[in-house]
């Protein structure tokens, strides 16, 4: 499918390279990101004070951006490639419920238990996947399905096999050090999954050739197609990804917790798309970056997590999101614009 | 006689209870330009997609240098060499020049897991197809692609089919949205892929566009193969009226203009 090019590079009449400018900058998608993860930071330093800014405080939102983040990235591919996934929260919750029944009521390895809800997750995102692409149904729709019904089916089966909806899980310390310890006692160890997951799939979609196609099929699914490439199993492997990110943000949170509850993870249906959205990645497809999600996800987590440290009510957090959301995006509108534009002056040639 | 490059035999396409197309015989030869004429709803754009491989006919066979071909997928009918490039140039508005024209065929660099997308390379050599086809404005691989006018886009769709091997390259009213001048680069751009000996069939309004570019003309009129000749059998005027779905444009044109006189008084 791909091809290796033997020619020496040609050298047509480009423009000079000048270094990072402005037009540059602009055309970039996570630019508005980058705007407003900064803003909310600097807004937070300030309002929250020193607490905000030490160890603890850095600690609090990493957390939540770890655990977010993880869910987001492969989520947000999904986004570029112009489908939706609202699965994520029952796929976390069934996920987590599977590793505690497993190997917490069962007695069972705690491996068992983590290798049977990681394939769970791949199992219900293929499935996602094949509904997609094989009945043509939007996938807004398909995965509303699934996260209503693999909610049920959870909770249902968890009252049939443990007659309770939350289970106890000691993990042992080695699955405890891997996926469930706190690092100098605050940071989780999921926040360096989370960096792992920005290098491989940053890499995957911004550097490697099958990224792509991802940017395609979300930009024109037609045109994608004329051109030869599997828009098909592009999509089916992108929501087994997004289903295995959220399959294992809910086994970290068992071992870490040392416990499963049916209601687990149901917050990161929306939490993932907003920090998606915030972070420039176009809801319709085909525009976005890793870079952005990231930063989408960093927002997130400082705004939710910031409140705290302003010694204002909490209530105000939900506020504060809408509107960075609705901001965020015509931002986002606005570099996307201003990139549609960008031509770079003709230099004369030398 | 040389074999045609692609040759329709009595095809005839139904959906359903429609006739869209009765048999339609057609030849295409390398090297020349057949323009597909007729009136809105005639069924040019449905023939185009049984020779790009969007549908099958329902009756009746191509063939590909003399041998019976079944295109099933639009992937079937380009490793047959047939390019088609629908009305926006069917690209990715918001990926870069480099990434969009490689789509598929993407030139990598380095080894192993580290296997990685050549931007420059594709981003240069975009550019200079492009600018090889007399786009000189474009320089930079690494702008959007929805940033270009619509010639360009043009121009960046058919660079791609001929740099790829379009042995036969489908144009689906490429001139439709386009200005003068813009419509011209397009023609001219057609006009080189001609030279290069690469055969294209073009879907247009234009009678003025068509009788430039021409070689060889087939009208269709609901759907049945109304004229089929070659350039400079048939006048301006004749041409005009076929393209109308085979009515009188002079009588047309008086009434209309009938309408003006009366307006003036
Ligand atoms: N998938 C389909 N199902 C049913 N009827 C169709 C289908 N595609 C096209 N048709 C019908 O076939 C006829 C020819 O359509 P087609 O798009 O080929 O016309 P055209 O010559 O390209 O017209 P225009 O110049 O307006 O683009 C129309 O009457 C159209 O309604
Ligand atoms: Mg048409």
């Amino acid at each position: 499918m791909t091809t290796t090019h033997v020619a020496a590079p040609p050298k047509p009449r480009v423009a000079a390279p000048s270094g990072m400018s402005i037009g540059d900058l602009a055309r970039r998608p996570e630019t508005g990101a980058l705007i407003g993860t900064i803003s909310v930071f600097v807004f937070f330093a300030i309002f929250g004070g020193g607490q905000f800014l030490s160890a603890g405080g850095a600690a609090s939102w990493l957390n939540v951006a770890a655990e977010l983040g993880i869910i987001a990235i492969p989520v947000g591919l999904l986004m570029i490639a112009g489908e939706l996934d609202l699965s994520v929260g029952s796929v976390l919750a069934s996920s987590s419920m599977t590793v505690a029944i497993v190997s917490g009521y069962w007695g069972a390895p705690v491996i068992v238990g983590i290798v049977a809800a990681l394939l769970l997750g791949l199992v219900v995102g293929f499935l996602n996947g094949l509904l997609v692409t094989r009945t043509g149904v939007p996938s807004f729709i398909v995965t509303l399905a699934t996260l209503f019904g693999l909610s049920g089916l959870t909770l249902g089966l968890s009252r049939v096999i443990t007659g309770t909806t939350s289970v106890a899980l000691d993990p042992g310390p080695q699955a405890k050090q891997l996926l469930g310890t706190l690092v100098a006692g605050k940071f989780e160890v999921a926040i360096f999954w989370w960096i792992a997951a920005i290098v491989v799939i940053g890499w995957l979609l911004h550097f490697s050739p099958w990224g792509n196609w991802v940017f395609a099929v979300g930009g024109d699914k037609e045109s994608a197609r004329t051109t030869g490439i599997p828009v098909q199993g592009v999509k089916i492997a992108l929501f087994t990804a997004s289903a295995f990110g959220a399959a294992v943000v809910g086994v970290i949170q068992s071992i870490l917790y040392n416990s499963a509850q049916v209601a687990n993870g149901q917050s990161f249906v929306f939490n993932s798309i907003i920090a998606v959205v915030i972070g420039g990645v176009l809801l319709t497809g085909g525009y976005g970056s890793v870079v952005g999600v990231v930063l989408g996800t960093l927002t997130f987590s400082i705004v939710s997590q910031g409140i705290y440290y302003t010694g204002w009510n909490s209530d105000w957090a939900a506020l504060i999101l809408g509107v960075l959301i609705l901001a965020a995006v015509l931002m986002n509108n606005t570099f996307r614009r201003m990139a549609l534009s960008y031509a770079p002056r003709m230099k004369k040639k030398g | 006689m040389v074999t045609p490059l692609l040759e329709l035999r009595d095809v005839c396409k139904s959906f359903g209870a429609t006739d869209v197309l009765t048999d339609i015989s057609l030849r295409v030869h390398p090297g020349e330009v057949l323009c597909l004429l007729g009136d809105n709803g005639a069924g040019k754009s449905t023939l185009i997609k049984i020779l790009s491989g969007v549908h099958q006919p329902t009756t009746g066979r191509i063939e590909a240098n003399g041998e019976a071909v079944v295109f099933r997928s639009p992937r079937d009918a380009s490793t047959h060499g047939i390019a088609t490039v629908h009305q926006f140039g069917g690209t990715f508005p918001l990926m870069t020049i480099g990434r969009s024209f490689f789509v598929g065929a993407e030139p990598t660099k380095w080894r192993g897991p580290f296997r990685r997308f050549d931007r420059k390379f594709a981003g240069g050599i975009a550019v200079q197809e492009m600018q090889s086809l007399g786009i000189t404005r474009v320089t930079d691989g690494d702008r959007l692609v929805g940033g270009l006018s619509g010639g360009e886009r043009q121009a960046l769709a058919i660079a791609r089919a001929v740099y790829f091997g379009a042995k036969l390259l489908i144009l689906d009213e490429p001139t439709a949205a386009l200005g003068v001048k813009e419509a011209a680069h397009v023609l001219r751009i057609i006009m080189q892929a001609r030279q290069k000996g690469i055969a294209v069939v073009l879907v247009t309004h234009h009678v003025t566009h068509a009788m430039t570019v021409g070689d060889h003309f087939a009208v269709l009129i609901r759907g049945a193969l109304a004229a089929d000749f070659r350039k400079g059998e048939r006048s301006r005027e004749e041409i005009t009226d076929l393209m109308a779905g085979g009515e009188a444009m002079a009588e047309l044109e008086a009434e209309i203009e009938s309408y003006t006189k009366e307006g003036q008084l």
